[in-house]
Protein backbone atom coordinates (compact mmCIF):
# COMPACT_ATOMS: atom_id res chain seq x y z
CA UNK A 1 0.00 0.00 0.00
CA UNK A 2 2.60 2.42 0.96
CA UNK A 3 4.63 1.68 -2.39
CA UNK A 4 2.37 3.36 -4.93
CA UNK A 5 2.71 7.02 -4.37
CA UNK A 6 0.78 8.77 -7.12
CA UNK A 7 2.09 11.99 -8.34
CA UNK A 8 -0.80 14.40 -7.39
CA UNK A 9 2.01 17.12 -6.55
CA UNK A 10 3.60 17.34 -9.62
CA UNK A 11 1.62 15.56 -12.69
CA UNK A 12 3.77 15.11 -15.96
CA UNK A 13 3.51 18.48 -18.12
CA UNK A 14 2.13 17.44 -21.68
CA UNK A 15 3.78 20.07 -24.41
CA UNK A 16 0.91 20.78 -25.53
CA UNK A 17 -1.09 21.33 -22.58
CA UNK A 18 1.93 23.95 -21.76
CA UNK A 19 2.03 25.83 -25.38
CA UNK A 20 -1.68 26.73 -24.94
CA UNK A 21 -1.49 27.12 -21.65
CA UNK A 22 1.09 30.51 -22.56
CA UNK A 23 -0.72 31.12 -24.80
CA UNK A 24 -3.96 31.79 -23.53
CA UNK A 25 -1.89 33.22 -20.95
CA UNK A 26 -0.25 35.42 -23.46
CA UNK A 27 -2.88 36.51 -25.29
CA UNK A 28 -4.72 37.72 -21.75
CA UNK A 29 -1.22 39.70 -20.80
CA UNK A 30 -1.48 41.45 -24.35
CA UNK A 31 -5.02 43.16 -23.40
CA UNK A 32 -3.66 44.35 -20.10
CA UNK A 33 -0.05 45.54 -21.60
CA UNK A 34 -1.95 47.53 -24.47
CA UNK A 35 -4.71 49.01 -21.61
CA UNK A 36 -1.95 50.13 -19.85
CA UNK A 37 0.21 51.15 -22.15
CA UNK A 38 -2.75 53.84 -23.29
CA UNK A 39 -3.33 54.93 -20.09
CA UNK A 40 0.53 55.68 -19.98
CA UNK A 41 0.85 57.59 -23.08
CA UNK A 42 -2.16 59.67 -22.27
CA UNK A 43 -1.41 60.42 -18.47
CA UNK A 44 2.40 61.30 -19.75
CA UNK A 45 1.42 63.16 -22.61
CA UNK A 46 -1.47 65.02 -20.98
CA UNK A 47 0.08 65.93 -18.04
CA UNK A 48 1.45 69.06 -19.57
CA UNK A 49 -1.82 70.67 -20.50
CA UNK A 50 -2.88 71.05 -16.54
CA UNK A 51 -0.29 73.88 -16.61
CA UNK A 52 -1.51 75.30 -19.52
CA UNK A 53 -2.19 78.93 -20.23
CA UNK A 54 -5.33 80.47 -21.44
CA UNK A 55 -4.01 81.10 -25.12
CA UNK A 56 -3.06 77.18 -26.03
CA UNK A 57 -6.65 76.57 -24.30
CA UNK A 58 -8.85 79.01 -26.50
CA UNK A 59 -9.41 81.27 -24.30
CA UNK A 60 -10.06 79.14 -21.08
CA UNK A 61 -8.77 79.66 -17.98
CA UNK A 62 -7.87 76.33 -17.51
CA UNK A 63 -7.60 72.96 -18.20
CA UNK A 64 -10.80 72.43 -16.02
CA UNK A 65 -12.83 74.76 -17.56
CA UNK A 66 -11.71 73.75 -21.03
CA UNK A 67 -12.91 69.87 -20.48
CA UNK A 68 -16.07 70.30 -18.42
CA UNK A 69 -18.22 71.84 -21.30
CA UNK A 70 -16.80 69.00 -23.31
CA UNK A 71 -17.62 66.42 -20.88
CA UNK A 72 -21.18 68.23 -20.46
CA UNK A 73 -21.93 67.89 -24.42
CA UNK A 74 -20.37 63.76 -24.41
CA UNK A 75 -22.33 62.89 -21.56
CA UNK A 76 -25.31 64.71 -23.22
CA UNK A 77 -25.37 63.43 -26.20
CA UNK A 78 -24.84 60.24 -25.21
CA UNK A 79 -27.51 60.31 -22.28
CA UNK A 80 -30.17 61.52 -25.65
CA UNK A 81 -29.06 58.64 -27.59
CA UNK A 82 -29.69 56.09 -24.80
CA UNK A 83 -32.89 57.62 -23.98
CA UNK A 84 -34.09 56.93 -27.73
CA UNK A 85 -32.37 54.08 -28.27
CA UNK A 86 -33.37 51.48 -25.09
CA UNK A 87 -36.56 51.40 -25.30
CA UNK A 88 -36.70 51.02 -29.15
CA UNK A 89 -34.26 48.38 -28.79
CA UNK A 90 -36.13 46.27 -26.20
CA UNK A 91 -39.16 46.82 -28.14
CA UNK A 92 -37.52 45.08 -31.06
CA UNK A 93 -35.84 42.43 -29.43
CA UNK A 94 -39.05 41.78 -27.50
CA UNK A 95 -40.62 41.36 -30.97
CA UNK A 96 -37.91 39.41 -32.62
CA UNK A 97 -37.91 37.06 -29.33
CA UNK A 98 -41.68 36.76 -28.45
CA UNK A 99 -43.72 38.24 -30.55
CA UNK A 100 -43.32 38.34 -34.42
CA UNK A 101 -43.96 35.19 -36.31
CA UNK A 102 -40.52 33.30 -36.67
CA UNK A 103 -39.97 34.47 -40.38
CA UNK A 104 -40.73 38.09 -39.56
CA UNK A 105 -38.43 37.86 -36.81
CA UNK A 106 -35.44 36.61 -38.53
CA UNK A 107 -35.52 39.31 -41.06
CA UNK A 108 -35.50 42.05 -38.45
CA UNK A 109 -33.03 40.25 -36.52
CA UNK A 110 -30.80 40.44 -39.53
CA UNK A 111 -31.94 43.90 -40.38
CA UNK A 112 -30.83 45.66 -37.08
CA UNK A 113 -27.42 43.34 -37.12
CA UNK A 114 -26.91 44.81 -40.70
CA UNK A 115 -27.09 48.46 -38.60
CA UNK A 116 -24.14 47.33 -37.07
CA UNK A 117 -22.20 46.96 -40.24
CA UNK A 118 -22.57 50.66 -41.50
CA UNK A 119 -19.35 52.75 -40.95
CA UNK A 120 -19.93 55.68 -38.72
CA UNK A 121 -18.42 58.10 -41.63
CA UNK A 122 -21.71 57.43 -43.45
CA UNK A 123 -24.10 57.88 -40.33
CA UNK A 124 -22.90 60.93 -40.23
CA UNK A 125 -22.98 61.72 -43.58
CA UNK A 126 -27.00 60.76 -43.77
CA UNK A 127 -27.19 62.44 -40.60
CA UNK A 128 -26.12 65.93 -42.74
CA UNK A 129 -27.65 65.46 -45.30
CA UNK A 130 -30.99 63.64 -44.81
CA UNK A 131 -32.07 63.71 -41.54
CA UNK A 132 -30.35 67.35 -40.18
CA UNK A 133 -32.78 69.50 -43.14
CA UNK A 134 -35.88 66.79 -42.49
CA UNK A 135 -35.98 68.27 -38.51
CA UNK A 136 -35.63 71.54 -39.20
CA UNK A 137 -39.19 71.88 -39.16
CA UNK A 138 -40.05 69.70 -36.48
CA UNK A 139 -37.48 72.29 -34.20
CA UNK A 140 -39.24 75.28 -35.32
CA UNK A 141 -42.51 73.36 -34.33
CA UNK A 142 -40.92 72.27 -30.63
CA UNK A 143 -39.54 76.01 -30.52
CA UNK A 144 -42.65 77.63 -30.99
CA UNK A 145 -45.11 75.62 -28.91
CA UNK A 146 -42.74 74.09 -26.43
CA UNK A 147 -40.47 76.71 -25.94
CA UNK A 148 -41.13 77.04 -22.23
CA UNK A 149 -39.34 73.83 -21.50
CA UNK A 150 -35.90 74.27 -21.27
CA UNK A 151 -34.77 71.12 -23.58
CA UNK A 152 -36.76 73.07 -26.03
CA UNK A 153 -36.07 76.58 -25.75
CA UNK A 154 -34.76 77.38 -29.22
CA UNK A 155 -33.81 79.78 -31.41
CA UNK A 156 -34.40 76.15 -33.54
CA UNK A 157 -31.27 75.87 -35.41
CA UNK A 158 -31.93 76.81 -39.15
CA UNK A 159 -29.23 73.63 -40.23
CA UNK A 160 -30.82 70.85 -37.99
CA UNK A 161 -27.38 70.17 -36.83
CA UNK A 162 -28.07 70.11 -33.42
CA UNK A 163 -27.21 67.93 -30.09
CA UNK A 164 -30.54 66.68 -30.37
CA UNK A 165 -29.47 65.47 -34.29
CA UNK A 166 -26.15 63.94 -33.00
CA UNK A 167 -28.23 62.02 -29.80
CA UNK A 168 -30.63 60.53 -32.67
CA UNK A 169 -27.94 59.78 -35.14
CA UNK A 170 -26.05 57.74 -32.03
CA UNK A 171 -29.21 56.43 -31.04
CA UNK A 172 -29.34 54.29 -34.24
CA UNK A 173 -26.01 53.73 -33.82
CA UNK A 174 -25.95 51.88 -30.19
CA UNK A 175 -29.73 50.37 -31.39
CA UNK A 176 -27.85 47.09 -32.71
CA UNK A 177 -25.57 46.03 -29.80
CA UNK A 178 -28.02 46.81 -27.25
CA UNK A 179 -30.84 44.56 -29.49
CA UNK A 180 -28.33 41.68 -29.98
CA UNK A 181 -27.90 41.30 -26.41
CA UNK A 182 -31.12 41.44 -24.60
CA UNK A 183 -32.56 39.90 -27.78
CA UNK A 184 -29.82 37.00 -27.11
CA UNK A 185 -31.12 37.19 -23.03
CA UNK A 186 -34.94 37.19 -23.66
CA UNK A 187 -34.86 34.21 -25.80
CA UNK A 188 -33.21 32.38 -23.05
CA UNK A 189 -35.65 33.04 -20.91
CA UNK A 190 -36.55 29.63 -18.86
CA UNK A 191 -39.47 28.08 -20.77
CA UNK A 192 -40.72 26.89 -17.06
CA UNK A 193 -40.85 31.03 -15.76
CA UNK A 194 -42.80 31.78 -18.80
CA UNK A 195 -45.47 28.63 -18.79
CA UNK A 196 -45.72 30.13 -14.95
CA UNK A 197 -47.08 33.17 -16.37
CA UNK A 198 -49.03 32.30 -18.97
CA UNK A 199 -50.45 29.26 -16.75
CA UNK A 200 -52.20 32.35 -13.94
CA UNK A 201 -53.90 33.85 -16.86
CA UNK A 202 -51.36 36.06 -18.40
CA UNK A 203 -51.83 37.53 -20.98
CA UNK A 204 -48.38 37.81 -23.84
CA UNK A 205 -47.56 41.43 -21.98
CA UNK A 206 -48.21 40.03 -18.67
CA UNK A 207 -45.84 37.40 -19.08
CA UNK A 208 -43.38 39.31 -20.46
CA UNK A 209 -43.40 41.49 -17.40
CA UNK A 210 -43.23 38.68 -15.34
CA UNK A 211 -40.94 36.16 -16.83
CA UNK A 212 -38.81 37.62 -19.56
CA UNK A 213 -38.07 41.50 -18.08
CA UNK A 214 -37.06 40.27 -14.76
CA UNK A 215 -35.14 37.49 -15.94
CA UNK A 216 -32.96 39.83 -18.33
CA UNK A 217 -32.68 42.53 -16.22
CA UNK A 218 -29.28 42.57 -15.63
CA UNK A 219 -28.53 41.73 -19.77
CA UNK A 220 -30.56 45.23 -20.38
CA UNK A 221 -28.89 46.89 -17.72
CA UNK A 222 -24.85 45.65 -19.35
CA UNK A 223 -26.25 46.14 -22.91
CA UNK A 224 -27.15 50.15 -21.67
CA UNK A 225 -23.84 50.28 -20.58
CA UNK A 226 -22.08 48.84 -23.77
CA UNK A 227 -24.28 51.23 -25.82
CA UNK A 228 -23.43 54.24 -23.67
CA UNK A 229 -19.73 53.31 -23.84
CA UNK A 230 -20.02 52.99 -27.40
CA UNK A 231 -22.18 56.40 -27.36
CA UNK A 232 -19.48 57.95 -25.56
CA UNK A 233 -16.65 57.81 -27.75
CA UNK A 234 -18.16 58.04 -30.92
CA UNK A 235 -16.46 60.10 -33.14
CA UNK A 236 -17.07 60.60 -36.50
CA UNK A 237 -21.15 61.04 -36.77
CA UNK A 238 -20.77 63.34 -33.76
CA UNK A 239 -17.65 65.42 -35.49
CA UNK A 240 -19.72 65.32 -39.04
CA UNK A 241 -23.23 66.11 -37.54
CA UNK A 242 -23.00 68.63 -34.65
CA UNK A 243 -22.34 71.87 -35.27
CA UNK A 244 -20.27 72.53 -31.97
CA UNK A 245 -19.45 76.06 -30.61
CA UNK A 246 -18.34 74.69 -26.77
CA UNK A 247 -20.94 75.92 -24.85
CA UNK A 248 -22.85 74.54 -22.02
CA UNK A 249 -26.49 74.40 -22.89
CA UNK A 250 -29.39 72.00 -21.88
CA UNK A 251 -30.94 73.59 -25.29
CA UNK A 252 -31.24 70.69 -27.74
CA UNK A 253 -32.73 72.26 -30.78
CA UNK A 254 -30.49 75.37 -31.37
CA UNK A 255 -27.40 76.47 -33.33
CA UNK A 256 -25.33 77.04 -30.66
CA UNK A 257 -24.15 72.97 -29.40
CA UNK A 258 -21.91 71.64 -26.76
CA UNK A 259 -19.20 69.65 -28.69
CA UNK A 260 -17.89 66.11 -27.19
CA UNK A 261 -14.55 65.26 -26.22
CA UNK A 262 -13.96 62.76 -29.17
CA UNK A 263 -15.16 65.09 -32.05
CA UNK A 264 -12.81 67.71 -30.74
CA UNK A 265 -9.98 65.64 -30.98
CA UNK A 266 -10.87 64.57 -34.33
CA UNK A 267 -11.64 68.36 -35.76
CA UNK A 268 -8.76 70.11 -33.94
CA UNK A 269 -5.78 67.40 -33.50
CA UNK A 270 -4.36 68.14 -37.04
CA UNK A 271 -4.18 72.03 -36.52
CA UNK A 272 -2.82 71.73 -33.15
CA UNK A 273 0.52 72.57 -31.83
CA UNK A 274 2.84 72.32 -28.49
CA UNK A 275 0.19 72.58 -25.46
CA UNK A 276 -2.74 72.77 -27.46
CA UNK A 277 -2.49 69.32 -28.19
CA UNK A 278 -1.20 67.76 -24.83
CA UNK A 279 -4.34 69.47 -23.91
CA UNK A 280 -6.22 67.50 -26.39
CA UNK A 281 -4.71 64.11 -25.48
CA UNK A 282 -5.41 65.14 -21.47
CA UNK A 283 -9.04 65.60 -22.33
CA UNK A 284 -8.78 61.76 -24.02
CA UNK A 285 -7.73 60.98 -21.06
CA UNK A 286 -10.75 62.34 -19.20
CA UNK A 287 -12.74 60.54 -21.74
CA UNK A 288 -10.93 57.29 -21.15
CA UNK A 289 -12.14 57.62 -17.19
CA UNK A 290 -15.29 57.97 -17.97
CA UNK A 291 -15.91 54.93 -20.09
CA UNK A 292 -14.05 53.14 -17.62
CA UNK A 293 -16.41 54.24 -14.94
CA UNK A 294 -19.34 53.69 -17.10
CA UNK A 295 -18.28 50.29 -17.24
CA UNK A 296 -17.20 49.51 -13.72
CA UNK A 297 -20.77 50.83 -12.70
CA UNK A 298 -22.35 48.20 -15.27
CA UNK A 299 -20.56 45.45 -13.37
CA UNK A 300 -21.56 46.76 -10.26
CA UNK A 301 -25.00 47.11 -11.07
CA UNK A 302 -25.23 43.52 -12.86
CA UNK A 303 -23.21 41.68 -9.88
CA UNK A 304 -25.53 43.40 -7.48
CA UNK A 305 -29.16 42.57 -9.70
CA UNK A 306 -27.83 38.89 -10.18
CA UNK A 307 -27.03 38.08 -6.22
CA UNK A 308 -30.39 39.51 -5.80
CA UNK A 309 -31.78 37.42 -7.38
CA UNK A 310 -30.06 34.11 -6.69
CA UNK A 311 -30.43 35.04 -2.81
CA UNK B 1 -67.28 26.48 -7.13
CA UNK B 2 -65.13 23.32 -8.75
CA UNK B 3 -66.92 22.01 -11.32
CA UNK B 4 -66.60 18.67 -13.83
CA UNK B 5 -65.06 18.78 -16.88
CA UNK B 6 -66.17 16.78 -20.19
CA UNK B 7 -63.97 15.49 -22.80
CA UNK B 8 -65.09 14.21 -26.29
CA UNK B 9 -63.76 13.18 -29.42
CA UNK B 10 -60.32 14.92 -28.28
CA UNK B 11 -57.60 14.69 -30.93
CA UNK B 12 -54.36 16.67 -30.11
CA UNK B 13 -51.69 17.81 -32.52
CA UNK B 14 -48.10 19.40 -32.90
CA UNK B 15 -48.14 21.10 -36.24
CA UNK B 16 -49.45 18.10 -38.33
CA UNK B 17 -48.11 15.06 -35.95
CA UNK B 18 -50.90 13.41 -34.01
CA UNK B 19 -50.07 13.06 -30.55
CA UNK B 20 -53.05 11.91 -28.71
CA UNK B 21 -56.48 10.35 -30.29
CA UNK B 22 -60.23 10.38 -29.59
CA UNK B 23 -59.86 10.81 -26.25
CA UNK B 24 -63.86 10.44 -24.14
CA UNK B 25 -63.51 11.51 -20.28
CA UNK B 26 -65.50 12.50 -17.68
CA UNK B 27 -64.15 14.19 -14.68
CA UNK B 28 -66.04 14.65 -11.64
CA UNK B 29 -65.84 17.85 -9.42
CA UNK B 30 -64.01 18.01 -6.18
CA UNK B 31 -62.47 14.48 -6.87
CA UNK B 32 -59.32 14.08 -7.77
CA UNK B 33 -58.32 11.92 -10.97
CA UNK B 34 -54.92 10.52 -11.43
CA UNK B 35 -53.69 10.37 -15.65
CA UNK B 36 -51.35 7.11 -15.49
CA UNK B 37 -49.17 5.47 -18.70
CA UNK B 38 -45.64 5.15 -20.14
CA UNK B 39 -43.41 8.17 -20.94
CA UNK B 40 -44.66 9.76 -24.11
CA UNK B 41 -48.01 8.81 -24.37
CA UNK B 42 -49.64 11.78 -24.07
CA UNK B 43 -50.94 12.13 -20.32
CA UNK B 44 -49.06 15.81 -19.93
CA UNK B 45 -50.17 17.06 -23.05
CA UNK B 46 -54.04 15.88 -22.36
CA UNK B 47 -53.52 17.66 -19.09
CA UNK B 48 -52.32 20.98 -20.86
CA UNK B 49 -55.76 21.05 -23.20
CA UNK B 50 -57.72 21.08 -20.02
CA UNK B 51 -56.43 24.87 -19.73
CA UNK B 52 -55.21 25.59 -23.07
CA UNK B 53 -51.96 25.52 -22.77
CA UNK B 54 -51.15 23.34 -25.07
CA UNK B 55 -51.42 26.20 -27.84
CA UNK B 56 -48.52 28.07 -26.36
CA UNK B 57 -46.36 25.66 -28.36
CA UNK B 58 -46.46 27.23 -32.06
CA UNK B 59 -48.17 24.68 -34.21
CA UNK B 60 -50.34 22.99 -31.68
CA UNK B 61 -53.95 22.81 -31.78
CA UNK B 62 -56.85 20.32 -31.04
CA UNK B 63 -59.59 19.17 -32.13
CA UNK B 64 -62.64 17.84 -30.74
CA UNK B 65 -64.47 19.16 -27.03
CA UNK B 66 -63.53 20.18 -23.90
CA UNK B 67 -66.56 21.13 -21.67
CA UNK B 68 -66.35 22.82 -18.28
CA UNK B 69 -69.65 22.68 -16.35
CA UNK B 70 -71.35 22.95 -20.43
CA UNK B 71 -69.15 25.63 -21.11
CA UNK B 72 -66.82 24.78 -23.83
CA UNK B 73 -63.03 25.83 -23.48
CA UNK B 74 -62.36 26.01 -27.24
CA UNK B 75 -65.55 28.01 -28.36
CA UNK B 76 -64.13 30.58 -30.60
CA UNK B 77 -65.67 33.69 -28.21
CA UNK B 78 -63.47 32.09 -25.42
CA UNK B 79 -60.45 33.75 -24.15
CA UNK B 80 -57.29 31.25 -23.50
CA UNK B 81 -56.18 33.64 -21.18
CA UNK B 82 -59.55 33.68 -19.18
CA UNK B 83 -59.47 29.91 -19.38
CA UNK B 84 -56.43 29.61 -17.32
CA UNK B 85 -57.71 32.06 -15.04
CA UNK B 86 -60.24 29.19 -14.16
CA UNK B 87 -58.12 26.23 -14.43
CA UNK B 88 -54.77 26.41 -12.14
CA UNK B 89 -51.92 24.71 -13.33
CA UNK B 90 -48.58 23.19 -10.94
CA UNK B 91 -45.59 22.27 -13.02
CA UNK B 92 -43.18 19.11 -12.90
CA UNK B 93 -40.58 21.15 -11.67
CA UNK B 94 -41.11 23.84 -9.01
CA UNK B 95 -40.93 27.35 -11.19
CA UNK B 96 -41.76 30.49 -8.37
CA UNK B 97 -40.55 33.79 -10.21
CA UNK B 98 -37.01 34.11 -9.55
CA UNK B 99 -36.90 37.67 -9.13
CA UNK B 100 -40.02 37.89 -6.81
CA UNK B 101 -40.42 37.45 -2.53
CA UNK B 102 -41.97 34.58 -1.79
CA UNK B 103 -45.63 37.19 -0.64
CA UNK B 104 -45.37 38.87 -3.98
CA UNK B 105 -45.11 35.28 -6.16
CA UNK B 106 -48.43 34.48 -3.79
CA UNK B 107 -50.17 37.31 -5.08
CA UNK B 108 -48.79 37.31 -8.83
CA UNK B 109 -52.21 35.63 -10.29
CA UNK B 110 -54.02 37.94 -8.37
CA UNK B 111 -51.79 40.85 -9.31
CA UNK B 112 -52.76 39.91 -13.04
CA UNK B 113 -56.33 39.92 -12.34
CA UNK B 114 -55.95 43.91 -12.34
CA UNK B 115 -57.22 43.64 -8.97
CA UNK B 116 -56.25 46.65 -6.62
CA UNK B 117 -55.47 44.96 -2.81
CA UNK B 118 -55.32 46.65 -0.19
CA UNK B 119 -52.52 45.97 2.20
CA UNK B 120 -54.63 43.76 4.38
CA UNK B 121 -56.60 42.01 1.94
CA UNK B 122 -53.45 41.13 0.22
CA UNK B 123 -52.07 39.80 3.75
CA UNK B 124 -55.11 37.71 4.23
CA UNK B 125 -55.09 36.38 0.99
CA UNK B 126 -51.33 35.52 1.19
CA UNK B 127 -51.91 33.46 4.88
CA UNK B 128 -54.71 31.71 3.68
CA UNK B 129 -53.34 30.52 0.28
CA UNK B 130 -49.97 29.59 2.22
CA UNK B 131 -51.99 27.87 4.78
CA UNK B 132 -53.52 25.72 2.60
CA UNK B 133 -50.45 24.95 1.01
CA UNK B 134 -49.31 23.87 4.42
CA UNK B 135 -46.61 26.41 3.94
CA UNK B 136 -47.59 28.95 6.55
CA UNK B 137 -45.52 27.60 9.44
CA UNK B 138 -42.50 27.28 7.33
CA UNK B 139 -42.05 31.25 5.73
CA UNK B 140 -44.01 33.15 8.08
CA UNK B 141 -41.53 34.63 9.28
CA UNK B 142 -39.57 35.29 5.79
CA UNK B 143 -42.07 36.41 3.51
CA UNK B 144 -40.13 39.10 1.72
CA UNK B 145 -37.09 36.46 1.00
CA UNK B 146 -37.15 35.80 -2.54
CA UNK B 147 -38.95 31.92 -3.09
CA UNK B 148 -35.81 30.63 -4.85
CA UNK B 149 -34.47 30.64 -1.23
CA UNK B 150 -37.10 27.35 -0.51
CA UNK B 151 -36.17 23.46 -0.94
CA UNK B 152 -37.54 22.20 -3.90
CA UNK B 153 -40.52 20.58 -1.70
CA UNK B 154 -41.23 24.26 -0.39
CA UNK B 155 -41.37 25.91 -3.60
CA UNK B 156 -43.66 23.46 -5.47
CA UNK B 157 -45.84 24.04 -2.52
CA UNK B 158 -45.31 28.04 -2.93
CA UNK B 159 -45.96 27.31 -6.50
CA UNK B 160 -49.42 25.68 -5.43
CA UNK B 161 -50.14 28.38 -2.81
CA UNK B 162 -50.02 31.04 -6.24
CA UNK B 163 -51.98 28.42 -8.25
CA UNK B 164 -54.40 28.22 -5.75
CA UNK B 165 -54.77 32.29 -4.72
CA UNK B 166 -56.73 32.97 -7.82
CA UNK B 167 -59.56 30.55 -6.50
CA UNK B 168 -59.40 28.69 -9.45
CA UNK B 169 -62.47 25.88 -10.46
CA UNK B 170 -60.05 22.99 -11.43
CA UNK B 171 -56.46 22.49 -10.36
CA UNK B 172 -54.15 20.59 -12.95
CA UNK B 173 -50.86 18.79 -11.72
CA UNK B 174 -47.67 17.74 -13.92
CA UNK B 175 -46.27 15.49 -12.12
CA UNK B 176 -45.91 17.62 -9.08
CA UNK B 177 -44.07 15.18 -7.02
CA UNK B 178 -41.21 13.92 -9.69
CA UNK B 179 -38.31 16.29 -8.76
CA UNK B 180 -39.35 16.14 -4.71
CA UNK B 181 -38.06 13.93 -2.21
CA UNK B 182 -40.15 11.28 -0.38
CA UNK B 183 -41.02 13.37 2.85
CA UNK B 184 -42.13 16.42 0.50
CA UNK B 185 -44.16 13.97 -1.89
CA UNK B 186 -45.66 13.09 1.24
CA UNK B 187 -46.31 16.56 2.36
CA UNK B 188 -47.57 17.44 -1.07
CA UNK B 189 -49.97 14.66 -1.51
CA UNK B 190 -51.50 15.59 1.92
CA UNK B 191 -52.15 18.61 0.70
CA UNK B 192 -54.09 16.93 -2.31
CA UNK B 193 -56.26 14.99 0.21
CA UNK B 194 -56.92 18.32 1.84
CA UNK B 195 -57.77 20.24 -1.58
CA UNK B 196 -60.46 18.00 -3.11
CA UNK B 197 -62.90 19.44 -0.79
CA UNK B 198 -62.74 22.66 -2.59
CA UNK B 199 -61.07 22.00 -6.00
CA UNK B 200 -61.28 19.43 -8.83
CA UNK B 201 -57.63 18.27 -9.62
CA UNK B 202 -56.33 16.64 -12.24
CA UNK B 203 -52.79 15.05 -11.76
CA UNK B 204 -50.24 13.30 -13.88
CA UNK B 205 -48.25 11.00 -11.76
CA UNK B 206 -45.45 8.22 -12.97
CA UNK B 207 -45.78 7.05 -9.08
CA UNK B 208 -48.35 4.26 -9.41
CA UNK B 209 -48.59 4.36 -5.65
CA UNK B 210 -49.24 8.21 -6.04
CA UNK B 211 -52.30 7.36 -7.92
CA UNK B 212 -53.54 4.69 -5.92
CA UNK B 213 -52.63 7.04 -2.99
CA UNK B 214 -54.29 10.02 -3.65
CA UNK B 215 -56.91 9.31 -6.32
CA UNK B 216 -60.73 8.37 -6.71
CA UNK B 217 -60.65 7.64 -10.43
CA UNK B 218 -57.62 6.59 -13.03
CA UNK B 219 -57.47 6.79 -16.25
CA UNK B 220 -54.69 4.58 -18.06
CA UNK B 221 -52.73 5.71 -21.24
CA UNK B 222 -50.79 4.24 -23.43
CA UNK B 223 -49.43 4.19 -27.00
CA UNK B 224 -51.34 1.85 -29.85
CA UNK B 225 -47.57 1.28 -31.04
CA UNK B 226 -44.49 2.67 -31.65
CA UNK B 227 -44.79 5.94 -33.83
CA UNK B 228 -48.47 5.85 -33.50
CA UNK B 229 -50.84 8.40 -31.65
CA UNK B 230 -51.17 8.14 -27.76
CA UNK B 231 -54.58 7.36 -26.56
CA UNK B 232 -57.09 6.47 -23.76
CA UNK B 233 -56.78 2.90 -22.67
CA UNK B 234 -59.00 2.66 -19.78
CA UNK B 235 -60.68 5.10 -17.36
CA UNK B 236 -62.38 3.46 -14.12
CA UNK B 237 -62.09 4.00 -10.18
CA UNK B 238 -58.86 3.90 -8.70
CA UNK B 239 -59.78 0.90 -6.79
CA UNK B 240 -60.66 -1.07 -9.67
CA UNK B 241 -58.09 0.01 -11.78
CA UNK B 242 -55.41 -1.23 -9.47
CA UNK B 243 -57.36 -4.62 -8.54
CA UNK B 244 -59.57 -5.55 -11.41
CA UNK B 245 -58.93 -3.61 -14.44
CA UNK B 246 -60.86 -3.88 -17.40
CA UNK B 247 -58.16 -4.09 -20.04
CA UNK B 248 -55.44 -6.78 -20.40
CA UNK B 249 -52.87 -3.43 -21.33
CA UNK B 250 -53.83 -1.83 -18.07
CA UNK B 251 -53.28 -4.95 -15.56
CA UNK B 252 -49.81 -5.49 -17.57
CA UNK B 253 -49.13 -2.12 -17.04
CA UNK B 254 -49.44 -1.56 -13.34
CA UNK B 255 -48.12 -5.34 -11.96
CA UNK B 256 -44.45 -4.03 -14.15
CA UNK B 257 -44.93 -6.43 -16.96
CA UNK B 258 -45.58 -3.62 -19.56
CA UNK B 259 -43.39 -3.39 -22.99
Amino acid sequence: MTTVTTETGSPKRRLGDLVFANLTRGAGLTILVALAGVAIFLTVEGAPALGAKSADLKGHANFLSYVAPLVFGTLLAAVIALIIALPLALGVALAVSHFAPRRVALVIGYMVDLLAAVPSVVYGLWGIGVLGPRLIPVYAWLAQHVGWFPLFAGPASNTGRTILTAGIVLAIMVLPIITAITREIFTQTPRLNEEAALALGATRWEMVRLAVLPYGRSGIVSASMLGLGRALGETMAVALVLSASGVVSLNLISSTNPSTIAANIALTFADSTGLQRNALIASGLVLFVITFAVNFGARAIVSRYESGSKA
Amino acid sequence: MAKSIDVSDLNIYYGDFLAVEGVNMTITARSVTALIGPSGCGKSTFLRTLNRMHEVIPGARVEGKVLIDGQSLYDSNVDPVEVRRMVGMVFQRPNPFPTMSIYENVLAGLRLNNKRLSKSEADNVVEKSLQQANLWNEVKDRLNKPGMGLSGGQQQRLCIARAISVEPQVLLMDEPCSALDPISTSAVEDLIHELKEQYTIVIVTHNMQQAARVSEDTAFFNLAGAGKPGRLVEMNPTKKIFSVPDEEATEAYISGRFG
